[in-house]
């Protein structure tokens, strides 16, 4: 199995300078800066198939055509090290292991971009990444692969770590931008996209940290390797995909993009534990729609996936055994999402708490038909049509809950009482 | 914990920071943090000296500290215990965790222990979905918990205080 971004990990230990460089590590700064010019560097994203891998899996070089990249002056790149989708851990996971993986790639995506400040949003919890990153910062300051004239040519880049301090909604790349910024982390209408007016209202791009990491890898093996990595026909890469839930095994490992959930839950995760079978799973975040049993043999790549009805997400995936109430697993993620709301717009601040009343209605026994025929009225009503993406999310898993598992909604009225509670 | 809300070299550090950045306002929760390294939790005192470092008004700093859970504005326990109640957690246990804790520490959530040692919170995902279920106390992860491995964490963790 070809390790691309965690082909230096080792159990309980990070890798720093020496390390990296080891394995071919500042290989693909060097020859983006000596060889490519910022243009070339862009296109090779662009072929390569990268899709980002922070949730929505919008395609990298595409986004990066937005981006003003051969206008000089003040612009920003922000990596979003948020990761609060719960569900998701493998930014956390490359950053403990390995964090010149994503310096690397922010050094070469700023050079492709001809942009002169950096900032890592980086969550409340991960004090360890933040230190990892601070000292790879400064190591590779040290090497002169970051600072003023970068390896004696014309760019210049310096990088910042910003630590936050809490809230899910940072994690949205405009509420990001404000947070960065000192004010009140909500959302920020759009348009104007970030790629023309983002940070301190200059162009941005703010991308994932499995995105960027992987940039300096196809500079060096080129576009052609990259999409080669892939288990299926359309994708690209390699995949970090944290397993989580009720599997005996929840390792996040790294494999080729397109694996198959059969494969990832029965050989990486050892199957479901304690000898159960399994129901659903959510397969990339606490925002993707369930799959359930009958989609064990799609291949977790973006295309596939919305085949499947579902998205790729995070590709943290979280695996429910048969023992597992799925209106009780449903309430669970919606009430977080009305936790979490940033009480901006009224479909999510006042439509989530009113769906995760409905929502515990039903899981006490006391639900009606009724209440189902309300819910779908609040998924209509909050799906698309919130000022940002938070509640829509929401909803996916809400919705797929009465896609696909009606029979035990409506068994929870019929009987009233959870058929599956201990 | 230090009485002071920064010490004498934070406070120069912020100071000439705020005045080289063209963006002061960028520093706000670095500052807010800093205080509540210090201070345990950010008073009324740590709102206003974080304006007057960073040249806004109380209610600017305010309307920022009071939008961060984890920005404390009233008093906490010397370490907070953050436990985490998204779905991979609460698929392995969390709620038994939760419920463990409320038990040993004689506290509902939202509480701080007689003793002024720990206060207890629920969190959103901490990131340890592969060790669930976790914890959060202070700045460390604790994960793939029992009852059990928590008592023995939470006596290190008195342990260490008491040092």
């Amino acid at each position: 199995m070809t390790q691309v971004l965690f082909k230096n990990r080792r159990p309980g230990e990070t890798v720093f300078l020496d390390g990296y460089r080891k394995t071919g590590g500042y290989e693909g700064l060097q020859k983006a800066v000596k060889a490519m010019s910022p243009d070339e560097v862009r296109e090779a994203v662009k072929e390569s198939g990268l899709r980002g891998r922070g949730g929505a899996g919008f395609p990298t070089g595409v986004k990066w055509t937005f981006f003003p990249a051969d206008q000089f002056g003040e612009k920003y790149l922000v990596c979003n090290a948020d990761e609060k989708e719960p569900g998701t851990y493998k930014d956390r996971e490359l950053l403990l292991a390995d964090p010149h993986q994503l310096v690397e790639g922010m050094i070469v995506s700023a050079y492709a971009l001809r942009i002169p400040v950096g900032y890592i949003f980086i969550r409340y919890g991960y004090e360890r990444c933040s230190q990892n990153l601070e000292r790879a910062i400064a190591e590779a300051c040290e090497a002169g692969f970051l600072g003023d004239n970068i390896l004696g040519s014309e760019f210049s880049f310096e990088l910042h770590v910003h630590r936050s301090a809490g809230r899910y909604i940072c994690g949205e790349e405009t509420a990001l931008l404000n947070a960065l910024e000192g004010l009140r982390a909500n959302p920020r209408s759009k348009p104007p996209f970030p790629a023309v007016r983002g940070l301190f209202g200059m162009p941005t791009t703010v991308n994932n940290v499995e995105t960027l990491a992987n940039v300096q890898h196809i500079i060096v093996n080129g576009p052609e390797w990259f999409r080669g990595l892939a288990a299926t026909e359309t994708g690209a890469g390699t995949k970090l995909y944290g397993l989580s839930g009720h599997l005996e095994r929840t390792p996040c490992l790294e494999l080729p993009i397109g694996t198959t959930l059969r494969e990832i839950v029965e050989e990486h995760g050892g199957g479901v534990w304690k000898g159960r079978t399994f129901k659903a799973c959510l397969p990339g975040g606490a925002s993707t729609p369930y799959l359930a049993a009958k989609h064990l043999d799609t291949p977790l790549d973006f295309e596939p996936i919305e085949k499947a009805g579902s998205r790729l997400g995070t590709g943290g995936v979280t695996v429910f055994d048969d023992t597992t109430c799925m209106v009780a697993a449903t309430l669970n993620l919606n009430t977080f999402f009305a936790r979490e709301s940033c009480g901006w717009c009224t479909p999510c601040r006042d439509g989530l708490p009113f769906v995760s009343w409905l929502l515990e209605k039903i899981e006490r026994g006391e639900g009606t038909m009724e209440d189902i025929e309300i819910l779908r009225g609040q998924i209509r009503n909050i799906h698309g049509r919130s000022f940002c993406a938070l509640a829509t999310g929401a909803m996916e898993p809400v919705a797929s809950l009465l896609d696909l598992f009606m029979d035990e909604v409506v068994d929870h009225i019929k009987r009233g009482r959870c058929p599956l509670k201990r | 914990m230090a009485e002071v809300l920064l010490t004498e070299d934070q406070l120069d550090h912020f100071r000439v920071r705020a005045a080289e950045i063209a963006h002061p306002r960028e520093l706000v929760i670095d500052v807010l943090r800093a205080i509540q390294s210090n201070f345990g939790w950010v008073p009324d005192e740590g709102v206003e000296l974080t304006g007057e470092i960073l040249r806004l008004s109380p209610l600017q700093v305010e309307e920022v500290a009071t939008f961060y859970d984890k920005i404390f504005r009233q008093p906490v326990g010397k370490r907070v215990i953050h436990v985490c109640d998204s779905v991979c957690c609460w698929s392995r246990g969390a709620e038994e965790i939760y419920a463990h804790l409320q038990k040993t520490l004689g506290i509902s959530p939202g509480g701080t222990t007689s003793d002024g040692v720990f206060t207890l919170l629920p969190t959103c995902c901490l990131g340890a979905c592969g060790e669930a279920p976790a914890v959060m106390i202070g700045l460390t992860t604790y994960g793939d918990l029992t009852p059990e491995r928590l008592d023995e964490i939470l006596e290190r963790e008195r342990a260490a205080l008491e040092e």
